[in-house]
């Protein structure tokens, strides 16, 4: 979802202002409705759209029943320079890739990232498949048969994961056929498919100890050439993997105020069809705030969440699911497991991304 | 009275001749601040030297290198993936031309992405992001540069680079921030660099960072045969190492300079303590009849030294820090030599270096002070107290042997090799022939003064000869440091002379053609194409067009990279061949060894000789073996059909124009200037090129010339001290001269005659073993600290200046020192006998 833009502030940056852009920013296709999606052509990558992610997150459970949230990312975006440039190395398309663990027993997340130009063999994507790789780190859709097996390996310092993903389904197409509004003005869209109820398998090595684990996950694959909208300051987001077999996911774009410029979603109940959320259908409500000891920013960790009448509750897997990535990407933001709650049964798992607490997010 | 109180009245007074003392505390306080001044701006460009290798580097813990044009970037992804490496950090470095300013900008093009994790300290700071459009990224739009801050202050906010033959416009957009002092260094995005530079494809270095628990020993060898001829692994520090070895020898030859200036104010504490103790000798002799031992006698005029010494030393650590200071802003960190520009070193306190010279003045001080001393405290009392006795001075005797001996073991010196790249035993073989020359000092005073005697001579003169053929030792005295300084001057005017003709004479070989036209050097910014050397060729007057391409060659990992020449050599009819062998007949292509190139590498005409080109190694013969005085690390010369066959790089950095017979060199410039734009090219003609060359030879031994300097007026100190101190004992000498009639203006006259004949024994004898030096000096010290050898030339005209005019200073100083002589009272002097 479009919480992947926090990862694409300003690269190396600071400040602002001054000289004007010399080179002239080339002219990155528009998100328009009624474009369609073919599969598994459009798994992979479509490096004419400005931004372009796959976000992988999910929930493991090990031999001795410990639950863990995971999330490993892969950006790609064409910066609009050297377009022009003959050499191997032109900065045509960034990739960038983001792990993070959720530990309850640590605290807090860890995480690891990686940012390359785009240059194979060592980073891309590959266009006729999933495959997106920064050195080591890789997602790619290994197996068409069925309905697709991912694998995606990522290493840090302190933890690492090769984990095998399997899709139950055929990709979810969010919005109108896979065009998902963002905003009020049409133009901020994306192309936005999911990939619920993914089923995991595979190894997960924390402090140097590798176990096995098996847990569920959920993918998110977005391009887009213009998603945020003026005035926005953030967003909150979740998608959750429901017990029933089914999935949610749910969105709304925050103004400086704190109120919604603009919410969507997709609910598909255990069994049934996806059904689009429209702006009406969403409604957000913090109702437990933790305070980060690092930022100070303040997070609402549990929420009230009105789904088309439904009521439900996301509870966290723990409070503290900051990431501080503003040594490489510059932004603070919550991302983080979370346990959907209808009355006091749990009925689902997945993760909610909140952004734009810590500062306003740039672009 | 004690006999403390009576050393101490004895010594105090000997302090009190001011004018001598002064005179040798000055001699040692040069020698100290000459010495320490260039260890210092030594240290400072060596420090500044090694921080900006360390910066440049970062946590690399191995950097893969290849020819100064690159070498292929697939090694780079190779390296990338390799299991030893954690990172691998690709870069392209170019020297970059800045038209319209007489310098070039180190530009280093990199994967920001990948020196963060490498070489962090290189990282960018964007500063001013566009207003518009994408402000991500920022770091690597493709006309942004990245200036540190000592290039930031001094370029501006845009700089024009030249590319090629064009000029590209970047913008400043922001600094370096990890890269502080006085380094000058600008990062652009390696794409935006291949692309600008016409470098696509290729890379300069790989900084690699290997995986943890990753022998770098074991690793080198591991990627070492991943690489292909000419690219070679090697240390960081090893690479920081091989720059500072070649200039080595430079800055041993300075400090060995400076240390003869040291000697020869010993010489001068040696003079005037000798004399200082004639003077004394009856005080002394009535101290050792008081009871006072051999011993205390001898530590109270050791210690005599050692005071002079220190103070020396103080007063030259001052200076010498002064004289650093004021040195790096005029001549630069390199003493004018070149090896350490685009530094701005300072000057920083360092109390090793301090200590250790204060403790060479005290050792020199003290070691001036021994002789004499042991003379002293050798003198019988009883013969010493009687005031008509003799002067105390050195015999007049040669000891043959010792001398015999002496010169023998210089000779086997001067055929030592060389210890580390250094001639110690050079420079054993040249203090050996000093001491020899102030050995055989009496033996050449009396043959002499016989050789000069002359019964119709005036009688002035043949007072001053009775008196040097009777007291030989005086000329020793009065003539020691007159020796070391003549001789080395000497040696120096021969040996900077021959170097200078050789230099010359290299140059008009060097330079066969009308004209020069320079794009830049083997990694700069700008380059002729075909298309270019064409253009050139057709310009009207333009007869002959050669091109001259330059790169290096990395022939070892542990070694400085040799610098390649490839041109038209006309089967070596363009090189300045000290040897060559006919090899048409070798199936071998030949290529042509600089003198430096051979000896490195232990070849000669005729080996074969394996030479990584365009990433292949082919065999060649060694064809000649060439003189070069511009590449001391060692150049290899090649056929540029050959290069251009084996590597098909058609890059053109120079080309050669010879004109028609009726062109004009200046008109013929002006159409070139016309054609590629005023500032893109460097247009010269031979002479301008020989004129340049050869200031830059001048500037070099500008700072040699100043320690000539200073160590011919320290051995003038000696006349000077020597006769004051002796016109003092030999009042009344003068006393009785005035007695019988003599003038004052005659005893003047005397002491003139006096001086001139010491001068010229020592100026002879000194010339000799000046020459004999000027032999090693260019046979052994520069053969083995540079590798190039060079034909005697002897400056006849300059010499005999030099010796007219030392003579005249000589004559000078002995009349001046005399004065007081000539001023005492007649009747006054006669009496005082007591």
């Amino acid at each position: 979802m479009m919480k992947h833009l926090g990862w694409l502030l300003v690269l190396l940056a600071c400040g602002a202002g001054g000289a004007a852009a010399v080179e002239p920013l080339p002219v990155f296709p528009s998100v328009v409705a009624g474009r369609g999606m073919t599969f598994p052509a459009d798994t992979g990558a479509h490096p004419d759209y400005r931004t372009e992610w796959w976000y992988v997150t999910g929930w493991l459970k090990d031999d001795q029943g410990g639950e863990r949230g995971f999330q490993v990312t892969f950006f790609r975006v064409r910066s609009g320079i050297g377009e022009g440039n003959a050499s191997r190395f032109a900065p045509r398309q960034i990739m960038l890739a983001h792990a993070a663990l959720a530990d309850p027993a640590t605290g807090r997340l860890l995480h690891g990232e990686r940012t390359e130009r785009a240059m194979a063999p060592l980073a891309g994507a590959a266009q006729d498949r999933t495959r997106a790789w920064v050195g080591d780190w890789s997602l790619a859709l290994e197996d068409g048969a069925g309905h697709g097996r991912y694998r995606a390996q990522a290493s840090s310092e302190n933890f690492a994961f090769d984990l095998s993903l399997v899709a139950g389904a055929a990709p979810l197409l969010n919005g109108r056929a896979g065009y998902s509004q963002k905003a009020p003005d049409p133009l901020n869209a994306s192309y936005y498919y999911s990939r619920p109820q993914l089923a995991v398998d595979g190894t997960l090595t924390l402090h140097g100890e590798a176990r096995k684990v098996r847990g569920h996950a959920w993918l998110d694959h977005e391009w887009s050439s213009a998603i945020m909208p003026d005035g926005a300051r953030g967003w909150d987001w979740i998608g959750i993997n429901l017990h029933d077999g089914g999935s949610l996911m749910a969105f709304r774009m925050r103004d400086a105020q704190g109120a919604a410029l603009w919410s969507g979603g997709t609910l598909r109940e255990g069994g049934g069809d996806a059904r689009r959320l429209e702006p009406g259908q969403v409604v957000m409500q913090p109702l437990r705030h933790w305070r980060s000891p690092r930022s100070g920013a303040e997070y609402p960790v549990g929420w009230k969440v009105d789904i088309d009448g439904r009521q439900f509750e996301l509870r966290p897997l723990m409070d503290d699911q900051e990431l501080d990535s503003r040594r490489s990407t510059g932004a603070i933001y919550w991302e983080g497991a979370v346990r959907l709650f209808e009355g006091e049964r749990e009925i689902g798992q997945g993760y909610l991304e909140m952004t734009g607490y810590a500062g306003r997010l740039r672009m | 009275m004690s006999s403390g109180a009576a050393l101490r009245h004895v010594f105090l007074a000997s302090l009190r001749r001011r004018m001598a003392t002064a005179l040798s505390l000055l001699a040692i306080a040069l020698g100290v601040a000459l010495g320490l001044a260039v260890h210092l701006i030594q240290g400072a460009a060596l420090d500044e030297f090694g921080r900006g290798m360390r910066l440049v580097s970062g946590q690399a813990d191995l950097q893969v290198l290849g020819p100064r044009a690159g070498f292929d970037e697939a090694l780079y992804v190779r390296l990338a993936q390799h299991p030893d490496v954690a990172e691998a950090s690709p870069v392209l470095e170019i020297e970059a031309r800045l038209p319209g300013r007489d310098m070039t900008l180190r530009i280093l093009g990199l994967d920001v992405f990948r020196a963060a994790r490498v070489s962090p300290t290189l990282l960018p700071l964007v500063e001013d992001l566009p207003s518009q459009g994408d402000t991500r990224f920022a770091a690597l739009r493709e006309d942004a540069l990245f200036l540190s801050s000592a290039a930031r202050a001094a370029l501006g906010d845009t700089l024009d680079v030249q590319a090629g033959l064009r000029i590209a416009r970047l913008r400043v957009h922001g600094g370096l921030p990890g890269v502080g002092g006085g380094l000058w260094l600008a990062v652009m995005d390696i794409a935006a660099a291949q692309q600008l530079f016409g470098r696509i494809g290729q890379l300069s270095r790989v900084d690699v960072r290997l995986a943890a628990g990753v022998d770098p020993a074991h690793a080198r060898v591991r990627l070492q045969a991943l690489l292909p001829a000419g690219v070679s692994v090697v240390t960081p520090e090893a690479v920081a190492s091989q720059s500072v070895e070649l200039s080595r020898a430079y800055r041993v030859n300075l400090a060995m300079l400076a240390a003869i200036a040291l000697l020869t104010g010993s010489f001068l504490v040696f003079s005037t303590q000798f004399l200082s103790v004639v003077r004394r000798r009856q005080e002394l002799a009535f101290l050792r009849a008081l009871g006072v031992e051999r011993a205390a006698l001898m530590r109270g005029l050791l210690a005599e030294g050692a005071t002079i010494g220190t103070f020396g030393s103080v007063v030259g650590v001052g200076l010498a820090y002064a004289l650093a200071a004021a040195a790096l802003g005029l001549v630069g960190a390199d003493l004018g030599a070149g090896y350490f520009s685009g530094l701005t070193p300072s000057i920083a306190f360092q109390p090793v270096a301090t200590l250790l010279y204060v403790l060479l003045g005290v050792i020199a001080g003290m070691a001036g002070a021994a002789f004499p001393a042991r003379a002293a405290a050798r003198m019988a009392p009883a013969r010493s107290l009687h005031a008509g006795g003799g002067d105390g001075m050195p015999g007049g005797t040669v000891r043959w042997r010792a001398l015999l001996l002496i010169l023998g073991m210089a000779g086997l010196a001067s055929i030592a090799p060389p210890v580390s790249g250094v001639p110690v035993f050079g420079y054993v073989a040249i203090a050996l022939l000093l001491g020899a020359a102030v050995l055989v000092l009496p033996g050449a005073t009396r043959i002499a003064t016989v050789a000069l005697r002359r019964a119709d001579g005036p009688l002035t003169m043949r007072l001053a000869q009775a008196r040097l053929s009777a007291v030989p030792g005086q000329a020793v005295i009065a003539g020691a440091g007159v020796v070391a300084s003549v001789a080395l001057a000497v040696s120096m005017l021969v040996m900077v002379h021959s170097f200078r003709v050789s230099v010359d004479d290299w140059l008009a070989i060097m330079l066969p053609a009308d004209l020069y036209v320079r794009a830049s050097g083997a990694a700069g910014s700008g380059h002729f194409d075909a298309e270019a050397v064409a253009r050139v060729a057709a310009l009207p007057g333009v007869a002959q067009v050669e091109a001259v391409r330059f790169d290096t060659l990395r022939l070892s990992a542990g070694r400085f990279p040799m610098t390649l020449i490839a041109r038209p050599l006309h089967a070596g009819a363009r090189l300045p061949l000290v040897a060559s062998d006919d090899w048409s007949n070798d199936g071998r292509p030949p290529a042509w060894l600089s003198e430096a190139a051979a000896d490195l590498l232990g070849l000669t005409v005729g080996d074969e000789i394996s030479l990584p080109l365009g990433g292949r190694a082919h065999a060649f013969v060694v064809a000649g073996i060439w003189r070069d005085y511009a590449r001391q690390h060692g150049a290899v010369a090649l056929e540029l059909d050959t290069w251009r066959a084996m590597t098909g790089d058609q890059t053109v950095n120079d080309l050669a124009l010879w004109l028609q017979p009726q062109a004009r060199a200046d008109s013929v410039a002006a159409t070139l200037r016309e054609h590629f734009g005023a500032t893109l090219v460097e247009i010269t003609t031979p002479g301008k090129l020989r004129q340049v060359t050869l200031a830059v030879f001048d500037r070099t031994f500008f700072v040699t010339w100043l320690m000539e300097a200073v160590a011919i007026v320290i051995g003038l100190f000696g006349i000077a001290t020597t006769f004051a101190a002796l016109s003092i004992s030999r009042r009344k000498e003068f006393g009785m001269l005035r007695h019988l009639g003599m003038l004052p203006t005659q005893i003047g006259r005397v002491l003139g005659w006096e001086g001139a004949l010491t001068a010229l024994v020592g100026v002879a004898v000194g010339m000799c073993a000046g020459g004999a030096i000027a032999l090693l000096l260019i046979h052994v010290i520069n053969r083995q600290s540079f590798h190039w050898g060079m034909a005697l030339h002897i400056p006849y005209s300059l010499l005999g200046g030099f010796v007219l005019l030392l003579v005249g200073l000589s004559v000078f100083a002995a009349r001046w020192a005399g004065r007081r002589a000539m001023r005492v009272d007649a009747v006054l002097a006669v009496r005082e006998d007591w």
